[in-house]
């Protein structure tokens, strides 16, 4: 039974496995965590508030440790999760004009999702493909050497695909 | 003929395994092999003869390519490939290197054990199972190796401390948050010769007396996941991992660990806090992790190119690692060398080069044929190193010197497009996000140090700014608690103390010498050049440029947004930034 206050009502006993599995492994937040937002693609406050229970500990613990990293997020995510490299390289190759380019056409801003969502953007510090800066990820998939034009290109075939 | 296609991250993301399916569909067997570090010429086809020669290395390889290789496969004729080959000039950026923890990135297959064990390795595990752990940590002593992740603390020193700490329990930690956006020489070790990496930990292990060990690995890094997964596995059915490794008295067990992003956790005192299942939040020293870490145990925590150094070391001797570099600085550092440069990649160099070699003789110089301002070294921690000053050495102590440090390897290189005064704030904002919030000279520090960059560059600077930075960066670092706060401020030391007049320009005449501040630019059209074409006024979003077709046009100050795209669409060159 979940005792905040949220409208949410996930099926918690989707977790049920993973809560088993680590029960009693001093340490295991943070990869507890990790599993909910697989299963959930997000972290809904009362899947929070019944890792707290289910493991002892306090739901302000829980909220703390998802609240710190950036990996986890608290609101659902567009279909697309576009990650722009916000690194060193790509900084120095360009990537505000990219982020320009994509809020602009989106109508976002980072860390927000489309109102179809469809799209959400999410600003990264560096995704490791320094030579193909400016990068951006999406669902695994990367595209290098961005223009303007070039981004939002790959955004409008996506949007296609996912009429199709 | 065996032909091998480089599926690194970078190479995948570049399309090598899209190479890889067309080749299966052109009826050719392909291997896999990791990161050569030649990310400008991802794809890469290596084709190798059955001896294990190196016959051919194709660059930028399309799927389209694929007909052509399984022909010259077929008939053994290489030439067909002769447009696709790698050429001599690009070839010399692996020349000029030497390769210690790279030595089997890009050559080996690091999905495959045999292939690790049939290029030397495990051999100086099983060396080192005769030895005593004393005799192990003199050899790293001999050797002057340090630690690769930043702080270049000597590794000898810490595997003693931790040698030297009773207790039933001890831990062996690698660091492999590789963080610094700017540097992926850990994820390409970890993808490219993971067996490397575990040999060394276990090596580690064994000095130490820790019977777990455990690989902190970025969440960002899945591929890397995969990989050392895979090879743990096969290290735990060849007896390499596990109890009694190869018969010996000595048991070590591995695992992953994935972190879940936070700059802040390559502290090792705040991975730690990590590892344990808390916000990464550092803690004080002492007690230091050799006595107490996690789990309060006694804990030993190098990096993951650390650790890819030890097993030459022992295979080698540490006499020969010392014999490269320079007298502070022993063996290679590898860095990501990236930014505006012609060649950019992973290279690993003896200590004692000059920057001007790696940058011009390795990178093959600046990009666009512009002119070089400065390297970035160190990446939020570090400092830039302008261009004048690129005779300095490789080398702990004289880095130091110039304001930057040798960092984990991040090598940004700038032209003169790239503001000094928007570099700074960019790591400002960097790590004044990524700041713990423990402590306030670091929490409120980086906040305060990044709202007088942002105004400095929006033309709002005021008089007294530089002195007020200096002095603000001068209190964070000796207030701060640990590593990322104290080293916060070197990029706006580094880049008052060889750019003031950047600043000045900026503070005192609201003007951006490189025309990178969106703020401080004003945009006009060249009446001469002008061909009256429209495009720029189609292309205008705000409707600010006005002028009828074949006649100059004109661009109302006022109604400008200062976007750019009239300087982007126009063909002539006529659009004037200042």
């Amino acid at each position: 039974m979940c005792h905040c206050k949220c409208n949410e009502n996930s099926d918690l006993s989707a977790l049920d496995g993973v809560l088993k599995e680590y029960a009693g492994v001093k340490g295991s937040l943070i990869t507890i965590l990790q599993k909910a937002q697989d299963i959930y693609g997000y972290l809904p406050t009362d899947v929070m508030y019944h890792i707290a229970e289910a493991i002892g500990t306090t739901p302000a613990e829980v909220i703390g440790v998802a609240t710190f990293y950036t990996q986890f997020r608290l609101k659902p995510v567009g279909k697309y999760l576009i990650m722009l490299c916000q690194g060193t390289a790509c900084h120095v190759n360009g990537s505000e004009r990219i982020e320009t380019a994509i809020c602009e056409h989106l109508g976002i801003k980072d860390g927000e999702t489309t109102s179809d969502g469809l799209f959400t953007l999410k600003n990264v510090a560096c995704l490791g493909c320094c030579s193909l800066s400016p990068v951006m990820m999406i669902n695994g998939e990367t595209y290098g050497s961005l223009t303007p034009d070039s981004a939002i290109g790959v955004l409008e075939n996506l949007r296609k695909e996912s009429n199709a | 003929m065996r032909i091998i296609v480089g599926e690194g991250s970078c190479g995948i993301a570049a399309g090598a395994h899209k190479v890889y399916e067309s080749l299966e569909a052109a009826g050719i067997t392909p291997q896999i092999t990791g990161c050569v570090g030649m990310c400008f010429l991802e794809p890469i086809v290596d084709i190798y003869s059955d001896g294990g020669e190196l016959m051919r290395r194709l660059v930028k390889v399309k799927p389209d390519d694929a007909a052509t290789i399984a022909e010259a496969e077929k008939t053994g004729d290489l030439s067909l490939l002769d447009s696709i080959t790698i050429s001599d000039e690009d070839a010399a950026f692996l020349s000029k290197q030497t390769r210690i923890a790279l030595r089997n990135c890009g050559v080996i297959d690091p999905t495959d054990i045999n292939a690790y064990t049939a290029n030397g390795g495990y051999i100086a595990l099983r060396k080192v199972l005769g030895m005593t752990p004393e005799e192990v940590i003199e050899e790293i002593k001999i050797s002057g190796l340090a630690g690769r992740g930043g702080a270049g603390f000597p590794t000898w020193f810490k595997w003693n401390a931790a040698r030297q700490s009773v207790s039933d329990t001890k831990y062996l930690i690698c660091n492999a948050d590789e963080g610094d956006p700017g540097a992926f020489m850990d994820r390409a070790v970890i993808e490219s010769d993971p067996h490397n990496l575990i040999e060394g930990m276990l090596i580690g292990a064994y000095s130490i007396g820790a019977s777990e060990a455990v690989v902190y690995v970025r969440a960002e890094y899945p591929l890397a996941i995969v990989r050392l997964q895979e090879a743990i596995a096969q290290a735990e059915k060849a007896g390499y991992l596990g109890k009694n490794i190869l018969g010996s008295d000595f048991s070590c067990k591995m695992r992953i660990k994935a972190g879940a992003g936070a700059f802040v956790c390559g502290e090792e005192t705040a991975l730690i806090e990590s590892l344990e299942g808390k916000r990464g939040m550092p803690r004080l020293k002492p007690p230091f992790p050799a006595q107490r870490g996690y789990n309060d145990e006694p804990s030993n925590i190098n990096n993951v190119e650390t650790f890819a150094n030890v097993a030459w070391i022992i295979n080698n001797g540490g006499k020969a690692f010392a014999a490269m570099g320079t007298e502070n600085s022993k063996g290679t550092k590898v860095f990501a060398l990236t930014g505006k440069i012609r060649r950019g990649g992973l290279v690993e160099v003896p200590m004692g080069m000059t920057i001007k070699d790696i940058i011009y003789d390795i990178g093959g110089g600046i990009r666009g044929g512009r002119e070089c301002k400065a390297v970035q070294l160190g990446g939020p921690s570090g400092g830039c190193i302008p261009s004048d000053k690129f005779d300095t050495l490789i080398d702990y102590k004289e880095l130091a010197a110039t304001g930057a440090i040798m960092g984990s390897g991040g090598m940004v290189v700038m032209d003169d497009t790239t503001c000094m005064v928007g570099m700074a704030k960019f790591f400002l904002d960097f790590t004044a996000k990524e700041s713990c919030g423990k402590c306030v000279h670091c929490r409120i520090g980086t906040k305060r140090l990044l709202e007088i960059l942002d105004r400095i560059t929006k033309g709002n600077g005021l008089q007294g700014d530089i002195d007020l930075l200096t002095e603000l960066c001068e209190a964070v670092k000796d207030g701060a608690l640990c590593g990322l706060g104290q080293t916060a401020p070197n990029p706006v030391l580094s880049t008052i103390r060889y750019f003031r007049d950047e600043y000045e320009a900026h503070i005192n005449e609201k003007r951006c010498p490189t025309g990178e501040c969106a703020d401080l630019v004003t945009y006009s059209i060249d009446a001469d050049k002008c061909r009256g074409c429209t495009l720029c006024a189609k292309k205008c979003p705000v409707n600010a440029i006005s002028g009828s077709v074949k006649t100059p046009h004109v661009i109302d100050s006022e109604k400008c947004i200062k976007c750019g795209q009239c300087a982007a669409v126009c063909r002539f060159d006529a659009v004037i930034k200042r």
